[in-house]
């Protein structure tokens, strides 16, 4: 009778409901302006928070042996990691000083 | 069923040993992490160029990009993910025609998806956003050339999607097809559950995509 064991399984629509106020919610932070970082952190959290209940309900994350849900877990971790090894280098100012330095070498040999 | 089969854990339904139905699962699972990954380094990707061109040589894409239409776009893969659960559900109870009636609806869903998205892209290639400029809004020099980096960022990360969910649709098709000919029963339907995991991850990329491109 259990074979699939889906009386378990979650009201599908609460999920939507939640889904759909989490994105109006979304849309409704991003609208006005303020400081960036304040709005990133409020977006990103909903992002996530929305990414999570569709894994965990919707592809049933929840219901599956926990090592699964770390493999799942671990790209989302490197993909965080990647971001933040690159900011030093795209952030710094040193950038910036190397890119205007061929610019000026232009200028004078043009003259 | 299971008091009879099982062995040690009979009331882990949810977790049964290997077989060849949860391998696929697992292959599709493996699959979704290394498509993750690839979103994941273009995400990265933009989100380094912009944190690189600075608040000023960025233009806030708000400007540029319509979110409501977006928002209806995820609303819309949003009501897809549970017409797909719901079909999942409806083959588990071993009902074919309610199965084949969900299928059709994500199907639909995706259709439309597509549909806005192309019309999106059409509007906004009339508008001046292509991989080599940005809809002129009196800008600057410098949030010019900064901001060029938005248009090519863009249609990469968003045609990517758009080409998930082709694939998704087609897939989809192939398993309504082998539904309507019954190949599915409420013992046999792995393959529905994890085209769903496939659905679902799309829709979960366009949560982030959303976010990240549209609402940043």
């Amino acid at each position: 009778m259990a074979e699939n064991g889906h009386k378990e399984h979650p009201k599908y629509f609460k999920i939507f409901w939640w889904l759909l106020a989490l994105t109006i919610i979304e849309v409704a932070v991003a609208i006005p302006e303020y400081s960036i970082v304040l709005k990133a952190i409020l977006l990103i959290g909903l992002a996530c928070s929305k990414a999570a209940l569709v894994a965990i309900y919707f592809m049933h994350l929840k219901f599956e042996r926990k090592t699964l849900t770390a493999i799942v877990l671990t790209p989302f971790i490197i993909c965080v990691f990647l971001v933040i090894m690159l900011m030093p280098d795209l952030t710094s100012d040193d950038r910036h000083e190397g890119i205007e330095k061929p610019a000026e070498v232009v200028n004078t040999s043009a003259h | 069923m299971e008091h009879t089969t099982t062995l040690d854990h009979t009331e882990d339904v949810y977790e049964p040993s290997l077989t060849p139905d949860s391998l696929g699962k697992l292959g599709m699972w493996i699959f979704l992490v290394g498509d993750t990954m690839s979103f994941g380094a273009l995400l990265a990707a933009y989100a380094a160029l912009r944190a690189g061109a600075g608040v000023v040589g960025w233009v806030p894409p708000t400007e540029i990009l319509g979110i409501n239409l977006t928002a209806f776009m995820t609303f819309l893969l949003i009501c897809s993910s549970v017409t797909m659960v719901k079909a999942l559900e409806s083959i588990q109870n071993g009902n074919v025609s309610r199965m084949c009636m969900f299928l059709g609806l994500t199907i639909a869903g995706g259709f439309i998806f597509l549909g806005l998205q192309a019309y999106e892209w059409y509007h906004l290639i009339k508008h001046g956003l292509t991989l080599t400029g940005i809809p002129d809004h009196g800008l600057s020099g410098a949030a010019i050339s900064g901001s060029t980096l938005f248009g090519p960022t863009f249609y990469a990360i968003t045609g990517f999607h758009g080409m998930h969910v082709t694939g998704g649709v087609i897939y989809l098709i192939v398993i309504l097809i082998h539904g309507l000919r019954g190949r599915y029963t409420a013992e046999f339907n792995h393959e529905v559950e994890i085209v769903g995991l496939y659905w679902h991850f799309v829709d979960l990329i366009w949560i982030m995509v959303f976010t990240f491109i549209y609402l940043l």
